[in-house]
């Protein structure tokens, strides 16, 4: 049972779940007390005391189902039409001399054939299978271990000498049956033990990879990323909203503090700072290449409520409207083309969208206010306006420029972004998950 | 490990039927939950949305093995003191005004300062004694004699230092008190903390307990639960109630209804005397269920097909 359960551990750390020592020795006990008779049973015991997210519950019982689902091991002979036209074929005195997986496979004894395959990946140490194209191998090496070679004999000698065509056609049915069970047994073997090690370094890759070439296939695995990464920062940032400034005392909290010890100050109390949590104004370019790096701009910011004061989004092209509104109301994915359908595929033109963005929300802008700009800054020779920007430097706590533009074209052909950095408190190059997750970071940090 | 609850509970079901008595029916998993608990000395986290019957339980738990039932509620800026124990303050300065006089006629029989400083320390520690000192709710919880049902409300909302606090409590069922020293729960009591989720907790803590989340109930149990807490209700009408409810939470709603909900509309449609739901005690009674006006919004537009699939579920003609 030990092993089974180290097993069963070692297929929920690879799907996800996070499981420590102390954890897996509660579950032992836990597993103990329970007793392993009644399946429904463990599995709640062991999802409670494992899983300790919902996320880590679903991902838990979704390997628990995996883990113990077997199929029954059949010998590849439909069970009515054996019966009747071989009706000796039952009798094992018929068999004598034959390995016992031929045995097993002529009497159709089913419980034998599931334990012998259970065995015999055991013995070969299937639970090690990391790779897909490992199937095949560990397949064939556990039909080896389950008597294939014998049963190969088996047929060559009834072929051969005993000349019973009949029976040696049954084992070859057999054989091909067993060699395909084997295979689905090896994959789902594949599925348990293996998504930890593919996942990560799939995961690994994706943070990596420059947003605008991502592929349409990874964008839900990028999703959960996003997800994942944003609330890492939501726990560190929104939180804390007081910081103690020692050394300053609050004489009138003190004061009253201490009133049950005649105003003695046994208690000191200091003043405190609040901290106050950003505003975002987020200002996204929906055109093109750059679309893909605001949508997960877009994601981030959105993600992270709970840590700000608020978020007020924008997005332009040739000209710049408020897409709080539609960000609020609908799934990111949706309100990002319904946005693109708004303000469409016009070219770039910063000037007019400074000018916009200046007659929305200028006047809202504060010293709480942080405001996010994100675009290649390539406005087509147009005015790029810098009086506006300017005066929105003077005005917010912080701008920041995001280019998905490596540095190294900063400044070619009509690219502004070098005009523009004199009014940018930052301007940092964004290409990937990865320095998106920091910039945003370290604009929490900034902010307390 | 633990045996204390051997005879009253041997299995998960004698939980179940246990809990059932009380009025609170549980899911399978909350059972076991509880079940091992009581046999492993752990504490359970419980998590879900608001309504589900997280402090019910623990209420539930303390009545079915006739235990007493310490609350402790928390909050930002919760501390020790309000948590554990604090010292009677007023009594020990009273106290001291009092025996004054005893204290100098005491002292007055030496003569030099040594000396009487030397007789002081005879005394020393008479002011923090456990005489002096106020229980808290978790001091509280370690000192019932049978053990007690600890439930500590809404974790997430103390802040972190506090949940490191706890640690030593919920693993050791002890407290450290400086001047007096390490009290040690003579019976451990069962600890049932709940959280809204509305910050991650620590690894550390998690690690530590039994993760339980409730979430909504399924139509069958909540069927149950309404009958035990509505006992005279119709069979009919409470399909209805229940099927509506279920179909008002697959509506995209920014607050859902939960059970307590439920029972609340419950009660409110018996008291209009209604006997079956149509569109428009549906339309009255939806501020029960519906805490926003958004919500209200997007339910009302629904109620009617939902009352009409409520009434067929139930099998009622329309």
């Amino acid at each position: 049972m030990t092993a089974m359960l180290l097993d069963l551990l070692r297929a929920a750390r690879g799907a996800g779940v996070k499981i420590s020592v102390a954890e897996s020795l509660d579950a032992f006990r836990a597993a103990e007390v329970v007793g392993y008779n009644d399946r429904q049973t463990l599995r709640d015991t062991l999802t409670l005391s494992l899983a300790k997210t919902l996320e880590d519950k679903r991902a838990f019982e979704a390997c628990f189902d995996l883990f113990f689902q077997r199929d029954t091991v059949t010998t590849g002979e439909d069970p009515e039409t054996t019966s009747a036209p071989r009706p000796q074929a039952g009798e094992p005195g018929d068999h004598d001399g034959l390995s016992p997986l031929s045995s097993m496979v002529l009497n159709n004894d089913q419980a034998g054939l599931a334990a012998a395959m259970e065995g015999a990946a055991d013995a070969i140490g299937a639970s090690n299978i990391s790779l897909f194209t490992q199937t095949n191998m560990f397949a064939w090496r556990m039909l080896e271990q389950m008597g294939l070679p014998e049963l190969d004999r088996d047929i060559a000698n009834l072929r051969g000498e005993a000349n019973d065509e009949a029976t040696a056609e049954r084992l070859e049915q057999a054989r091909a049956a067993l060699g395909a069970q084997a295979r689905t047994f090896m994959e789902r073997q594949l599925t348990l033990f293996s998504a930890g090690t593919t996942r990560e370094i799939r995961e690994g890759a994706l943070r990596n990879v420059r947003l605008s070439q991502l592929d349409r296939r990874d964008m839900d695995r990028m999703r959960a990323l996003v997800r994942e990464m944003a609330k890492q920062i939501a726990t560190r940032y929104s939180r804390k909203r007081w910081k103690a400034r020692r050394g300053h005392l609050d004489t009138r909290r003190t004061l009253r503090k201490n009133m049950s010890f005649d105003s003695i100050p046994f208690h000191t109390i200091w003043k405190r700072t609040r901290i106050d949590k950003p505003t975002v104004m987020a200002l996204c370019d929906v055109s093109g290449s750059v679309a893909a790096v605001s949508r997960f701009l877009l994601m981030f910011l959105y993600s992270l409520t709970d840590a700000l004061a608020g978020i007020r989004s924008f997005a332009y092209s040739n000209h710049l409207i408020e897409v709080s509104d539609i960000l609020a109301r609908r799934e990111i994915d949706d309100a990002i083309d319904e946005v693109m359908k708004v303000v469409g595929f016009g070219s770039s033109d910063y000037g007019r969208c400074f000018a916009d963005f200046a007659e929305i929300a200028m006047r809202d802008i504060d010293r709480q206010t942080t405001v996010i700009i994100l675009g290649d800054a390539r406005g087509n020779r147009n005015e790029p306006r810098l009086d506006l920007v300017k005066q929105i430097f003077e005005r917010a706590s912080r701008v920041i420029w995001l280019n998905p533009e490596p540095e190294s074209l900063w400044g070619t052909g009509d690219s502004d972004i070098l005009r523009y950095e004199s009014f940018c408190h930052e301007v940092k190059s964004c290409g990937t998950l990865v320095q998106l997750e920091r910039i945003i970071a370290e604009m929490m940090q900034a902010a307390q | 490990m633990d045996t204390q609850f051997s005879d009253q509970i041997p299995t998960i079901e004698s939980v179940e039927a246990g809990l059932a008595r009380t009025g609170y029916i549980p899911s399978r998993s909350i059972s076991t939950a509880l079940f091992l608990a009581m046999r492993l000395g752990k504490p359970i986290l419980a998590e879900g949305p608001a309504g589900v019957g997280k402090t019910e339980l623990a209420k539930a738990t303390a009545e079915f093995l006739g235990l007493p039932l310490v609350r402790m509620q928390c909050y930002d800026g919760l501390d020790e003191s309000k948590a554990l124990y604090e010292w009677k303050y007023g009594k020990q300065l009273l106290y001291t005004q009092i025996l004054k006089e005893k204290v100098s006629e005491v002292l007055s029989k030496d003569d030099s300062m040594d000396a009487a400083l030397e007789r002081l320390h005879e005394f020393d520690d008479i002011f923090f004694s456990p005489r002096f000192l106020e229980p808290r709710p978790l001091l509280k919880a370690l000192q019932e004699p049978r053990g007690a049902v600890l439930l500590i409300d809404e974790i997430d909302k103390a802040d972190e230092e506090f949940e490191a606090f706890l640690l030593e409590i919920l693993s050791d069922h002890q407290v450290t008190i400086p001047e007096i020293g390490t009290i040690t729960a003579k019976v451990p009591p069962i600890v049932l903390l709940t959280s809204n989720n509305t910050r991650d907790l620590g690894d550390a803590m998690k690690r530590r307990c039994l993760h339980l989340h409730i979430g909504y109930p399924d139509a069958k149990l909540e069927e149950r639960i309404i009958d035990s807490r509505i006992p005279g209700i119709e069979i009919s009408l409470r399909k209805q109630l229940v099927s509506f409810v279920q179909q008002l939470r697959g509506l995209d709603l920014r607050k859902l209804p939960s059970v307590s909900e439920t029972i609340d509309w419950a009660r409110a449609i018996l008291l209009l005397n209604a006997t079956r739901l149509d569109t428009e005690v549906v339309q009255d009674t939806l501020n029960l269920l519906l805490k926003f006006e958004g919500d209200m919004t997007i339910g009302g537009r629904a109620v009617g097909e939902m009352t009409l699939k409520a009434r067929r579920e139930a099998g009622i003609e329309t």
